[in-house]
C-alpha cells in the first residue's frame, strides 16, 4: 500500500533522531521517564506534550531552557509566576523525564492524515472488532489491554504504531503467556504476575484469573509478539487515522 | 457487547451461599450475618496441625492511624482484599501471589473519624464494589481491577466517607456514608450494580415531613449523624434488609438535640426493592455515649417459647444482648453481657431505663466509649446455639458534654470521652493491669442471654470471630495472637503469634479440597492450612 513505504521512511528518520538525541540513555530509563511524565506532567501538558498553549514539549525546542540542565531545573523548581509547579524529583528522576522529552521529538503523526473520531468509534465498535479483546468504558471485554482513558496515557504516534505494527513495542503490562499442560491442553492468557514456581494469568478462554504451576506445565513461553493483529492491511490509512483520533479522544478513566 | 454482570458471581450464588462453603462471597460469608463455616476438614482433633501457608504484606508500612479491618472475599480460588486505606488486591488464595492491585488514592480532603481504614468489598457478576475514604462508591472489574464506575455519596470536605463493606441484594449495591463525628446527615441507599445510579434512599435522619422527624428538637436533625459503617444482613424470604445505624451527633451532648433522635443507634428493616421502612428498634434512644448500633445483624430461626421465630440478634455496643422478632421488630430478650451503668435494665418493650448521662462536669459511665463490643463481627453457630462475641469487659469512660457549634468539616462531638483502654499503637505493649478492663471472646446462649463461657485475654480485642460446624471458634486480639477455641467450652486448642493486632474478621475457604483459615493482622494477611501429611 502506498502509505506504508512513506510510513517506514518516516519511522526510520524518527528512530534515527531518537537514537542520536537520547544517546547513553537505556530503554529502562526512557520507560521510567515516560511513566513519570504520564503520571505527573501529562495531566496539564497532555500525553503529547502539546496541551499548554505555546508549549510543545514534543518539538525538541524549549524557550526557557538552553540544555538538559535547564530542563531538569525547571522540572524540579517549576517556573515562578506560571502554573508550572515545582516537583519533588531527584536529579535522576528529572534526568529521565528530560530524556523522555528528548525522545518525544517524533510527536507528529506519521500518516499526517486528519482523523475523524466519530468514524473511528464506528470502526472500533464494528469493522475493527476491537471490543472482542479490549474494553472501553462498559463495553468490550478484558482479554486485551483496557483502552478506557488510553488517550490520556499514550501518544498518537504510539497508538498508530500499535495499530500498524503491534510487535514494535509490547509494554510489560500487556504480555501474553502461551503454555502447554502435561496432558497437552493449551492455555493462552495475559501475564499478570510470575515467580520462580508459578505464573499468574488472566485466562484468555475462561476470562478467569488462575495460577499455572510451572512444574505442571510441559512448556510455557512469554510471547515476544503481540496477541493483537496488525491493522496495516485491514484498515486503510484514513481509517487508521480515524481510529487513532477516537482513541486519542478517550481521555477520561471512566 | 456489554461487560455484563451475569458471569462469575450471579446473585443466585450469594443467595445460596450455604451450598458453596468453599467460598466467602460477602462480608459476613453469607447474607444471614452468621459467619458460620460448614467446611469440615479442620476439626478440634487436627487444628493443632495448622501451619502458615502464606503471608501477604501490605505495599508499605501502615500509615499512622490505619488498621487492616477488611474481611477478605474468596471466589473460586481468588482472594480479594482491601489494604488500608483503599488498595484493592486480587490474589491466589492458595499461594498468596498477586494478580492485580488497584491503588485508589483518597482525596486529601478526606476526613475519616477513626482511622484510614476500609472494611471490605462486595462482589456481583464480575464486579467488585468498594467504598472510599473520600466519599465514593466505586466498581472495579474483578478480573483486572479496572475502574468501571464511581458514584459520589457525599462531600469529603463535609466529613462524608465510605468505610462499610457494601452488601449485594439482587441487582443492587447497598451502602451509605460514615461521618457521625463530623455532623453528616446519614442515609442508606441502593445503587444499580450496573451503573452506580442510586435506586432508592432511606434517610437515617428523617428529613422534614418524614416519619421520625419529630424525634429531633429544633434544627438538630440537620447534623444528626446516623452514619453507616458496618455491613447489614438480608433475608431473601422476607425481602428485608437489616442494618445497624450509627450514633446521633453531636456524640456526647444530647441537650442540643432533644428527643429520641431516630433512627440513630437503631436497627432498621427495609424493603429491599423500595427502601421503605418495615420496622425499627432503637437500642439507645437519645444516645449520649456514641454507642451506635453498628453491629452486624445476625439472622437465625429459633424455637421461642415453643414456637418457631425468625429472629435477629445483636450484642450491642451499649452492653446489652438483644433478640428481636425480625418479621415485626418485636423485642424478645435483652440482657447485659458486660458491666453497664448507663441503664439499670430494659423495660418490657426493650427500652433502656436510664441511669447514666454525659454531663458538663463529666460522669463515669460503663461501658467505655468504645463499648462492650463494637463493629468487630460476632459469629453464630446453629449447632451450639451460641453467639460468640468479641467483648471489652468492665470498661468505663468519663463522658463530658460541651456546647460545640457545627462548622463544616470539623469534629462535631459535643464534648469528650476518656478511654481507660488506650488505642492501638505500634509495638503490642500492654502495661495496663487486666483487672482494670480486659478483652474476651464470650459465648452467649441466644435463648437466655447467659454467658456460657468466656475466653479471657489480658488486652482487649478488635477481632472479628468465625464459627465452624466442626465446633471451632477462630478469633484474635490486640496482643497479636490468633486462636482456635473449642466452641463448646472456650478452651484454647491452637494459637499462633502473628505479631500484629487483629482488627478484622477471619474467613474460611477451600481450594481444590484443602481448607484454609485467613486473617488480616497488623499490616498483613496470614493464611493457615493443615500440615501436609
Amino acid at each position: 500500500m502506498k502509505h506504508t513505504s512513506l510510513l517506514c521512511a518516516t519511522l526510520l528518520t524518527v528512530m534515527g533522531m531518537q537514537a542520536q538525541e537520547v544517546h547513553g540513555v537505556s530503554p529502562a530509563d526512557l520507560e521510567r521517564g515516560m511513566q513519570l511524565f504520564l503520571n505527573n506532567c501529562a495531566g496539564c501538558h497532555g500525553p503529547d506534550g502539546d496541551l499548554v498553549a505555546d508549549v510543545k514539549l514534543g518539538s525538541g525546542k524549549f524557550r526557557r531552557a538552553q540544555g538538559d540542565n535547564d530542563l531538569r531545573g525547571i522540572i524540579q523548581r517549576g517556573i515562578p509566576g506560571t502554573p508550572m509547579p515545582p516537583g519533588t524529583y531527584t536529579d535522576d528522576q528529572a534526568g529521565v523525564i528530560v530524556a523522555y522529552l528528548r525522545s518525544m521529538t517524533s510527536s507528529a503523526r506519521r500518516t499526517g492524515l486528519k482523523g475523524d473520531a466519530g468514524r473511528g468509534k464506528a470502526i472500533v465498535q464494528g469493522k475493527g472488532q476491537c471490543l472482542q479483546c479490549h474494553r472501553i468504558g462498559s463495553g468490550g471485554t478484558v482479554s486485551g489491554p483496557d483502552l478506557t482513558g488510553i488517550g490520556g496515557m499514550r501518544r498518537e504516534v504510539d497508538l498508530e504504531q500499535s495499530l500498524i505494527d503491534p510487535d514494535a513495542e509490547i509494554r510489560p503490562d500487556n504480555l501474553t503467556v502461551r503454555a502447554v499442560e502435561k496432558d497437552g491442553s493449551k492455555i493462552t492468557g495475559r501475564l499478570m504476575n510470575m515467580d520462580t514456581y508459578s505464573l499468574q494469568i488472566l485466562d484468555g478462554g475462561s476470562l478467569k484469573l488462575r495460577t499455572l504451576k510451572k512444574d505442571s506445565l510441559r512448556e510455557y513461553e512469554v510471547m515476544k509478539k503481540s496477541a493483537m493483529p496488525s491493522y496495516r492491511d485491514k484498515l486503510n490509512a484514513q481509517e487508521i487515522a480515524d481510529v487513532v483520533s477516537y482513541l486519542v479522544s478517550l481521555k477520561e478513566p471512566i | 457487547m456489554a461487560l455484563g454482570l451475569s458471569a462469575q458471581v450471579p446473585f443466585s450464588r450469594i443467595e445460596n451461599g450455604a451450598r458453596e462453603p468453599q467460598n466467602w462471597l460477602t462480608y459476613s460469608g453469607r447474607l444471614d450475618g452468621q459467619r458460620y463455616s460448614t467446611l469440615t476438614q479442620i476439626t478440634p482433633a487436627n487444628v493443632k496441625d495448622l501451619e502458615l501457608k502464606w503471608v501477604l504484606q501490605t505495599r508499605a508500612p501502615a500509615e499512622p492511624n490505619s488498621k487492616y479491618e477488611a474481611t477478605s472475599l474468596v471466589v473460586d480460588g481468588i482472594l480479594y482484599t482491601v489494604q488500608p486505606p483503599n488498595v484493592v488486591v486480587a490474589l491466589d488464595a492458595v499461594n498468596g501471589r498477586i494478580f492485580w492491585t488497584h491503588a485508589y488514592t483518597p482525596a486529601p480532603a478526606s476526613r475519616p473519624c477513626c482511622g484510614r481504614i476500609n472494611r471490605g468489598l462486595a462482589i456481583l457478576g464480575n464486579t467488585l464494589f468498594m467504598g472510599t475514604l473520600d466519599g465514593y462508591l466505586i466498581a472495579l472489574d474483578a478480573r483486572d481491577g479496572h475502574l468501571i464506575w464511581s458514584t459520589k455519596l457525599g462531600r469529603a470536605e463535609e466529613g462524608y466517607s465510605v468505610t462499610v463493606a457494601p452488601l449485594i441484594v439482587k441487582d443492587k449495591v447497598i451502602a451509605g456514608p460514615a461521618g457521625g463525628e463530623l455532623g453528616i446527615s446519614g442515609y442508606l441507599s441502593a445503587y444499580s450494580a450496573e451503573t452506580g445510579k442510586e435506586v432508592w434512599r432511606f434517610n437515617t435522619i428523617p428529613q422534614p415531613g418524614e416519619p421520625g422527624h419529630e424525634s429531633w428538637g429544633g434544627d438538630s436533625w440537620k447534623h444528626g449523624g446516623g452514619s453507616i459503617w458496618t455491613t447489614g444482613s438480608y433475608d431473601p424470604e422476607l425481602n428485608l434488609i437489616y442494618w445497624g445505624i450509627g450514633n446521633a451527633g453531636p456524640d456526647w451532648n444530647g441537650d442540643v438535640r432533644p428527643g429520641d433522635n431516630l433512627y440513630t443507634s437503631s436497627f432498621i428493616a427495609l424493603d429491599a426493592d423500595t427502601g421503605k421502612l418495615k420496622w425499627h428498634f432503637q437500642f439507645t434512644p437519645h444516645d449520649e455515649f456514641d454507642f451506635d448500633a453498628t453491629q452486624v445483624p445476625v439472622l437465625t430461626d429459633l424455637q421461642w417459647n415453643g414456637k418457631p421465630r425468625k429472629v435477629v440478634m445483636t450484642a450491642n455496643r451499649n452492653g446489652f444482648f438483644y433478640v428481636l422478632d425480625r418479621v415485626t421488630g418485636e423485642f424478645l430478650l435483652g440482657k447485659p453481657f458486660a458491666k453497664v451503668t448507663w441503664a439499670s435494665g430494659l423495660d418490657a418493650g426493650g427500652r433502656p431505663i436510664r441511669t447514666g448521662h454525659s454531663t458538663p462536669q463529666g460522669s463515669i459511665v460503663y461501658p467505655e466509649n468504645q463499648g462492650a463490643t463494637n463493629w468487630y463481627n460476632p459469629a453464630y453457630s446453629p449447632r451450639t446455639g451460641l453467639l460468640y462475641v468479641p467483648s471489652w469487659m468492665d470498661t468505663w469512660s468519663v463522658y463530658t458534654s460541651r456546647v460545640e457549634p457545627y462548622q463544616e468539616g470539623n469534629w462535631y462531638s459535643g464534648g469528650s470521652a476518656t478511654h481507660n483502654v488506650p488505642g492501638i499503637r505500634p509495638g503490642l505493649v500492654t502495661r495496663r493491669l487486666p483487672e482494670l478492663a480486659w478483652g474476651a471472646i464470650q459465648a452467649l446462649d441466644v435463648k437466655t442471654g447467659d454467658v456460657k463461657w468466656q475466653f479471657r485475654m489480658t488486652d482487649v480485642t478488635d477481632s472479628g470471630v468465625l464459627a465452624t460446624s466442626t465446633d471451632l471458634v477462630f478469633a484474635g486480639g490486640r496482643e497479636g495472637y490468633f486462636y482456635a477455641l473449642d466452641a463448646l467450652t472456650g478452651a484454647v486448642l491452637w494459637k499462633s503469634m502473628i505479631g500484629g493486632a487483629v482488627s478484622a474478621g477471619p474467613t474460611a475457604y477451600a481450594v481444590e479440597g484443602k481448607e484454609y483459615i485467613s486473617i488480616p493482622a497488623g499490616n498483613a494477611i496470614f493464611t493457615f492450612g493443615l500440615r501436609e501429611q
